[in-house]
């Protein structure tokens, strides 16, 4: 007897499923994002940390870390289905993970954005190759190749396949990257950027920017999901019930 | 309408705040929308291939 | 099993050194890279010597890129490859000889050739030689990573290009850390002597690990 969730594992059950939680996906990146404004802009004292305080221009690090969370849990989850799929042998993980790549690939941009405006009044120039926007941009890079790759095969089944273990690489190079970047003395590992422990943060800000990350994490979700479901039609236009769905949805004038 | 202008020029930093927060709801915006429009073309693209099919199978 | 790649090893070297051209042309290319730094930046000793230890291992990366193309394309289009796969000889094996072969054509050249480089941008002896040991070390790195990248990318249009976007941020810390040994070894040899060891771990890492990830891909591209 197959356990019910195992039922949505065929792309005919999830797509109705995913439609009807896409609004409530919506709804709840809506209400986190506009609460976490509000109280980044209107709670929060009027300048961050205590010698050489940043002014009103830190109010950028509520989308900056935010975006930045994303960027990598996204990588996290879209290695996750790429794994799924490559052991499974399941379609949808593979369609979960391709509709996840862009997403992520715009929040990584986003982090770097902000990041580099941030930089601009913070530390006087807008990019200082400080470890950690470095590694944001060799993230960006990952996902842009993930994406390439999947977009250079013609064949689906190898595209993903392909394109799925270069994720697992990459994941598993990243902390190698990333500590290298950081480390390049294997001697002593300084301390770079403003290390400013969530701990001494300010209450309000915090909450604030937790608050706005769980919106754009809900926002990922709405529009992941939308995306799946536009690749799910794609893959299996040939199936019966994405043919009947068609003539529902598109009724002649 | 003080505290309005107030807050729009951010302590003299509104390029910087108002750049960051624009890219990013540009970006997320025109992602959302590309979406939408990326759907209905596939459902259009879809039926016409249906339409294509059912008057082929009525010769 | 040692037979098998061996034999393998041995048409491999045997293909390439025909056709010795595509071995010296990534030889070329690395010196014409290294070379053209100079006359972009300035001549300077104090510059050169600064820049030397990253120009060299950026060239050692882009030269490594280029001959990986070549990896496993001749056998691919002649259907060789798929011929190996079907053998019951273990994939990993036939990938890892591959491989071998590969660094010592393009990757040994390098190593060999980084006196004349370091005599360009005014290097200490003591710092030729920890670059000629980095080299050593860190090339093989680049081989076995970048076979992976060669395999993914096996037979696909403008795939150079691709295969250069996904591989060089996979090859960032053999870069950091080869350039940062050459650096530090300039100063003090005895200094350089961490990095190596990070080098050296990376190499058994590499080599315990690319070769599986190598077979993958190719099981993927021609399945």
């Amino acid at each position: 007897m197959t356990p019910s969730w195992s039922r949505f594992a065929a792309p005919a059950t999830f797509y109705p499923l995913a439609g009807r939680l896409i609004p409530v996906f919506w709804v709840l990146a809506a209400a986190f994002i506009i609460l976490g404004l509000y109280w980044g802009f209107f709670e929060t004292p009027d300048q961050l940390g205590g010698s050489n305080a940043q002014k009103d221009y830190y109010r950028i690090i509520f989308i900056h870390v935010g975006s930045a969370w994303m960027s990598m849990w996204l990588y996290a989850v879209m290695v996750g289905w790429a794994a799924v799929g490559l052991v499974f042998k399941t379609r949808l993980s593979f369609m979960m993970a391709n509709a996840i790549a862009p997403t992520g690939a715009i929040f990584t941009f986003l982090a770097l954005w902000t990041g580099a405006i941030w930089g601009r009044p913070s530390w006087g120039t807008y990019w200082d190759w400080d470890p950690r926007l470095t590694s944001e941009l060799i993230l960006f890079f990952l996902y842009i190749g993930y994406i390439a790759l999947h977009s250079a095969i013609d064949d689906s089944r190898r595209a993903d396949r392909a394109a799925s273990l270069l994720a697992i690489v990459g994941l598993v190079m990243v902390p190698v990257i990333f500590w290298s970047i950081n480390c390049p003395d294997p001697n002593q590992c300084a301390a770079l950027h403003q290390r400013s422990g969530l701990g001494r943060v300010d209450g309000n800000i915090l909450f604030a920017m937790l608050t706005m990350t769980l919106g754009l994490w809900m926002y990922s979700f709405a529009t992941t999901l939308m995306r799946l479901r536009g690749i799910i039609l794609t893959r299996e236009a040939q199936t019966a019930w994405v043919q009947d769905l068609v003539q529902v949805e598109v009724r002649p004038s | 309408m003080n505290t309005l202008l107030e807050f729009l020029s951010q302590g003299g930093f509104a390029g910087y705040v108002w750049g960051a927060y624009g890219m990013t709801l540009a970006l997320l915006v025109i992602e959302t929308l590309s979406l939408r429009r990326q759907r209905r073309a596939t459902l259009a693209r879809l039926a016409r291939l249906a339409r294509l099919r059912d008057t082929g199978d009525q010769r | 099993m040692l037979k098998v790649f061996w034999s393998v090893l041995h048409r491999d070297l045997l293909l390439a050194l025909r056709r010795r051209t595509d071995v010296l042309t990534t030889l070329f290319f690395f010196v014409i890279v290294v070379s053209l730094f100079p006359l972009g930046v300035g001549t300077g000793q104090a510059v050169l010597r600064v820049l030397g230890p990253g120009v060299v291992w950026v060239a050692a990366l882009l030269a490594s890129m280029l001959a990986l193309e070549r990896l496993f394309a001749a056998d691919y289009e002649d259907g060789t490859l798929e011929q190996l796969l079907l053998t019951d000889q273990p994939l990993v094996l036939l990938t890892l000889a591959k491989i071998t072969a590969h660094w010592l054509l393009t990757g040994l050249p390098l190593v060999l050739i980084a006196p004349l480089v370091g005599m360009q941008y005014h290097l200490s002896d003591a710092a030729i030689g920890v670059m000629m040991l980095a080299l050593l070390l860190g090339t093989p790195v680049l081989s076995l990573i970048g076979a992976i990248g060669a395999a993914l990318t096996l037979g696909l249009r403008g795939g150079g290009i691709l295969l250069a976007l996904l591989i060089l941020p996979l090859y960032i810390p053999v870069l950091v850390y080869g350039a940062g040994a050459v650096t530090v070894g300039a100063v003090a040899l005895g200094e350089a002597r961490p990095y190596l060891t990070l080098l050296a771990a990376f190499l058994v890492a590499a080599l315990a690990l690319a070769p599986f990830a190598s077979a993958a891909a190719l099981r993927i591209s021609i399945e």
